[in-house]
């Protein structure tokens, strides 16, 4: 029985598949081809490839713009284009300000200057030891509970500089 | 699914209900859901089960009950279906929820978190788009049917041809419910008249207007609704395929439209053949990726295409030439939501709604310094005096009323002398501003009106797409002499340059967002040059909201 095992047909390596051999690559595959390659889906095969990844590096890029059959200036150029994706890699985790104009007459500004006082990191950055990204967004639709802030994805309302504050700290200590 | 068996799941529905006698709705809208609404919803069901009453109540979560600032709001029906005694508690939460219940169920009412159902807050209310939201569960398609979802669809494929559609939604008076206010009978028109193999349906779910969340939450409560709305539009016009452009910012929305679809097409209410006619019709869900541009119809159709959302010139419009270069039929969501009703009622019935030329109803989004933030549906006509005092009962603290900003960063403002202003598409025009979307956003005498005409500015900056020169290079020489007025540096002559500026982009710019950018510019300068003119003059802002150059620690 050993024998057979060892002598099992080498699997020949899908010459699309990508090097390197992550299985997330797998799942992208996957997803493209529920949309049958159509460079129609790029905005939702970008969106997965977010979610695997956490940020759309130039390797995914090229590896979607190939599968695709799109040029990597419009794969690049549509992953430029809209806010929601980052061609970064975030922090391990991500505080989320919204600053929708009722956020705003509420007071966001205020919870953004607090998170840049106590960590040096401004809106759209991560702090040094990759712990946590600020980010604002354009209005959460979370207005009646206004300010609005997502820890992660988990959202929470009527915020303020120290509940923030209070709620980021353990996320630092952990280094 | 055939009518037969349409008519066969609302008696059976319409029994259940009839067993049971309690009714507790728990908010489960993402306003609510971030106050903690799941565990509230969790210890109801728990308690339920516990005392052993699942057969007499009922308990299942549902779509924005309105008074987002209080949330989590539960709401009880209890007795009889038509002749049910309501009662709606607010600020629930995990912990007092079991509590709450078996004291209601038990007879005694928890008067500290009871609000009565005649509130001026929903007393001064009318729902036809919110009808559902706040009574059905969104996540069942059954609970929906059985309480009258997809009766008008099955009107429309069965009883009326799809001219007859047409004629009823213009005879409605129906306008665009996503700003502009164009008549929706005559857009539906066009498209039905276009001579092509292939059409599409197109619902914006794309709410960029920052301080809005009406479609957020109608997609949230009534998911079922829209879909409804899509199909009689398809129906209409002929079209065989839709797709819903939703944020990418709304992930509850998302969760809840993906199933109400996956259900639909189970029940075979979408798909081939629908109510054994020769109608077919899907639908799929395209996620923005935060694009506030996308909001703009000709983007939003190369959004879905997979493209940089960039506008193009019209006309071609894309009811002639949209999606693929076929005819496009795009409303928006709420003015789907407004759709099986009037075919449900009839165009007539509609039209007595509102004002002769802004007819139904709006949904508002009440946010920023108000007591009560959230969600309404008044008839159209009504004074902002009403909404705002009545409604929204007033200004926190005792403050002054300064003004109310609707139609977000292409809105206006519209300051204290006009309250009594009645609120349709004419009359906001009027006084400069416009109908928008329906975010409502409420400031008092502490918000520097300067400080926000700057801020819309910074957005209209951020989110130009820079296809076009006078958006792209004008937003930001607008924002540029904003950020001198707030700090202090600007000289007299600047706001001449910006009623400059603001008049050639509204001429010259390719798409909305260029053309209305300067909107909250204009209209801030009209009613408040003093602010304005303190910044620059006197060097203080009366809102002591900017810093003028001292620096903010000192200031503070």
């Amino acid at each position: 029985m050993e024998t057979m095992a060892q002598q099992a047909p080498v699997v020949k390596p899908d010459p699309r598949a990508h090097p390197s051999g992550d299985k997330r690559f797998k799942m992208l595959d996957a997803a493209m081809k529920r949309h049958q390659f159509e460079s129609d889906a790029l905005l939702e095969i970008l969106h997965q490839a977010q979610e695997l990844f956490g940020f759309l590096s130039d390797d995914v890029l090229i590896y979607v713009g190939r599968a695709l059959k799109a040029p990597l200036s419009r794969v690049y150029g549509v992953a430029t284009f809209y806010n929601f994706f980052t061609l970064k890699p975030k922090g391990a985790h991500t505080c989320t300000v919204c600053l929708g104009t009722a956020c705003y007459v509420k007071g966001a500004s205020e919870i953004l200057d607090g998170l840049r006082k106590a960590y040096d990191v401004k809106p759209g950055e991560t702090t040094r030891d990759g712990q946590l990204s600020v980010v604002v967004a354009r209005c959460v639709g979370a207005c009646g509970i206004a300010p609005a802030v997502a820890f992660d994805s988990d959202v929470h309302g009527k915020q303020t500089k120290a509940s923030v504050l209070a709620r980021v700290a353990p996320w630092m200590e952990r280094t | 699914m055939n009518s037969e068996e349409l008519q066969h799941i609302v008696e059976r529905k319409q029994a259940e209900r009839a067993a049971v006698r309690h009714r507790v709705c728990v908010c489960a809208a993402a306003g609510c859901q971030s106050l903690g609404a799941e565990g509230v919803l969790e210890a109801m069901r728990g308690a339920v089960k516990a005392d052993g009453l699942a057969g007499s109540v009922e308990v299942h979560g549902t779509g924005c009950l309105g008074l987002c600032h209080a949330g989590t709001m539960v709401q009880i029906d209890s007795g009889a279906p038509g002749e049910e005694s309501r009662i709606l508690y607010e600020r629930v939460d995990a912990e007092n929820a079991a509590l709450l219940l078996r004291g209601h169920l038990e007879g005694r009412r928890d008067e500290a978190h009871a609000v009565a159902p005649d509130a001026p807050f929903f007393a001064h209310q009318r729902r036809i788009v919110l009808e559902g939201s706040g009574r059905l569960d969104p996540e069942d398609i059954e609970h929906c049917i059985g309480a009258g979802a997809y009766q008008a669809l099955h009107k429309a494929l069965t009883e009326m041809t799809s001219s007859d559609v047409v004629k009823e939604v213009s005879q409605s008076g129906l306008r665009g419910r996503g700003g502009a206010g164009y008549p929706t009978g005559l857009k539906w028109g066009t498209v039905s008249k276009a001579t092509s193999k292939k059409k599409y349906v197109i619902c914006n779910a794309d709410e960029g207007d920052p301080g809005a969340f009406m479609d957020r939450s109608v997609l949230e409560g009534d998911p079922h609704r829209v879909l409804e709305g899509m199909a009689i539009a398809a129906y209409a016009v002929g079209a065989d395929q839709g797709f819903i452009y939703v944020r990418g910012e709304y992930p509850l929305a998302i969760k809840r439209l993906k199933l109400a679809i996956k259900q639909a097409e189970r029940a075979q209410l979408l798909g081939n053949r629908i109510f054994e006619s020769g109608f077919n019709f899907r639908v799929d869900l395209r996620i923005g990726a935060g694009a506030f541009v996308c909001g703009e119809e000709t983007a939003l159709l190369q959004s879905v295409e997979g493209q940089r959302g960039q506008p193009r010139p019209r006309p071609p419009f894309p009811a002639q030439s949209g999606l693929w270069g076929e005819p496009t039929l795009i409303n928006n969501v709420e003015t789907f939501a407004n759709i099986p009703t009037i075919v449900q009622n009839g165009g007539a019935w509609f039209q007595k709604i509102g004002t002769p030329k802004s007819t139904g109803t709006k949904v508002f989004a009440l946010a920023g310094k108000i007591n009560h933030t959230g969600l309404i549906e008044v008839p159209m006509g009504m004074t902002l005096r009403q909404i705002l005092f009545d409604i929204g009962g007033g200004i926190p603290g005792g403050k002054a009323f300064k003004a109310a900003q609707t139609g977000g960063p292409s809105g206006g403002c519209i300051p204290a002398q006009h309250l009594d202003l009645p609120v349709d598409y004419e009359s906001l025009q009027k006084v400069g501003t416009i109908m928008g979307s329906g975010g409502l956003i409420v400031m008092d005498e502490t918000s520097c009106m300067v400080d926000v005409a700057r801020f819309f500015m910074e957005f209209c900056m951020e989110e130009s797409c820079g296809k076009c020169i006078p958006c792209r290079a004008g937003t930001v020489q607008m924002h540029d002499l904003l950020q001198k007025v707030v700090e202090g540096r600007a000289v007299e002559g600047d706001l001449d340059k910006l009623t400059e500026l603001a008049d050639l982009l509204k001429s010259t710019s390719l798409c909305g967002l260029g053309q209305t950018a300067p909107n909250p510019v204009v209209s801030t300068l009209r009613y408040f040059r003093d602010e304005y003119l303190a910044h620059i003059v006197e060097k203080r802002c009366p809102a002591g909201v900017c810093a003028l150059g001292k620096d903010k620690e000192v200031a503070a």
